[in-house]
């Protein structure tokens, strides 16, 4: 039976992307930041996960406006690296298990969770930076992946609660594959942060610090947040954190916080948490 | 009802996107979408004019693409700030010059506000 193993709450800040490729990680003010995902790496190198599920959102690398999903699902065995405006990073096309990913589908749609099933879909930023933060991709990427799409940029947004709800109807969704499968989830975006209006750059760390506190002792609190209540704390950008809490509503509650940190060098509380579920 | 935006309720200095804004700027959002090809960032570069012709945008709207005032694009067009970056990275503007604008500052002044400027 495949199962759930862990769960990673990560940052996707599109200039951690720019300074990974430039080589910039052991410059003064970057290096905290990389530095703080080396336990992360080492522990997923123990757990050796076979798949990684990666909730995140697309922001405008391959979805528009035209249709935008608020929750899909990628079912390919390949996801090519999308083109966000930047040119198209020297990152390996991340693996894919489009028969797992259809397994997904088919439960989560039987079990009324109404996704939109993608056979093509070029991953950005959003997915990309936790990724390869966390593993090595040098040739290749350990694992196979389901990247989870969320609408978190164009309300109506989906709620908290439907988040976090996303999370347990995935975790069942797992435990009803019959394959061996070690899997672990990937919850991406905030934390505070706000990239428009006078507000730009507005960061809380100290909501956030509380933030993280909660994801892992009480996310149930965490799924009454409105949209309003965590735009007018954290800025509007940071109604990513909703990703979050479908990587919670993944885990069980024997779970052990294995790694967490914190830093807001520039318009962006950057967090990272790492939760291991021994199921 | 379940109220997940208060529209009564603004925040001060933010910008919600919503239905009203994404239909405001949906040429103007797919005008930019349009920068994730090279080949198009190549035809913008090489003759401005004709490439906003191509989208049908309007006189405010290029009026602001030639002046190069996202501010006027985001607040008053309904651009979408992660489309407008894209054109703003092909003209050299990078996301915390376009903030700076949004806040009314220099790039400089608004670098001055931040814990550590080497991350960005």
């Amino acid at each position: 039976m495949a199962k759930i193993v862990g769960g990673i709450g990560s940052s996707h800040v599109p200039s951690i992307g720019k300074a990974y490729d430039l080589g910039q990680q052991d410059e003064a003010d970057w290096k905290p930041l990389f530095d703080a995902y080396k336990p992360v790496q080492q522990w997923l190198a123990t757990l050796k996960p076979d798949i990684a599920i990666v909730v995140y959102n697309d922001h405008g690398g391959s979805l528009f406006f035209d249709k935008y999903p608020t929750f899909a699902i990628g079912a390919a065995d390949s996801y090519g690296i999308a083109d966000e405006g930047w040119g198209t990073r020297p990152l390996p096309p991340m693996k894919g298990d489009a028969a797992f990913s259809w397994h997904l589908c088919e439960e989560l749609v039987y079990n009324e969770f109404d996704i939109t099933v993608c056979q093509e879909l070029e991953i950005e930023h959003g997915f990309l930076v936790p990724m390869h933060m966390c593993f090595p991709h040098d040739p290749d990427w350990p694992v196979a992946t389901v990247p989870v799409a969320v609408n978190v940029i164009q309300h109506p947004l989906p709620t908290a609660l439907r988040c976090y709800k996303l999370g347990k109807a995935i975790r069942r969704a797992v435990e009803a594959c019959e394959r061996d499968l070690r899997v672990v989830t990937l919850g991406t975006g905030g934390l505070s942060h706000q990239l428009n209006g006078t507000r730009f750059g507005h960061i809380n760390p100290d909501w956030d610090q509380d933030f993280l506190d909660k994801i892992e002792a009480d996310p149930l609190i965490l799924t009454k947040l409105t949209h309003q209540e965590i735009m007018e704390q954290a800025g509007a950008e940071a109604v990513e954190i909703i990703m979050w809490l479908t990587m919670r509503g993944t885990l069980s509650e024997n779970i052990t916080r294995v790694h967490r940190n914190y830093y807001a060098p520039m318009a962006t509380g950057m967090g990272l948490i790492a939760f291991e579920d021994a199921g | 009802m379940n109220i997940q935006v208060d529209k009564s309720k603004l925040i001060p200095g933010t910008t919600v996107f919503g239905g009203s804004e994404s239909r405001k700027g949906y040429r103007l959002n797919k005008f930019a979408m349009s920068f994730t090809r090279p080949e198009n960032r190549d035809a913008f570069t090489a003759d401005e004019d004709a490439y906003m012709e191509q989208f049908g945008l309007n006189d405010q709207e290029k009026r602001f693409l030639r002046d190069r005032d996202f501010r006027g694009l985001i607040e008053e067009c309904g651009g979408n700030i992660y489309m407008i970056m894209k054109i703003g990275t092909c003209t050299g503007h990078g996301l915390y010059h376009i903030g700076a604008q949004l806040r009314g500052e220099t790039f400089e002044d608004f670098m001055a506000t931040r814990n550590a400027k080497g991350a960005r």
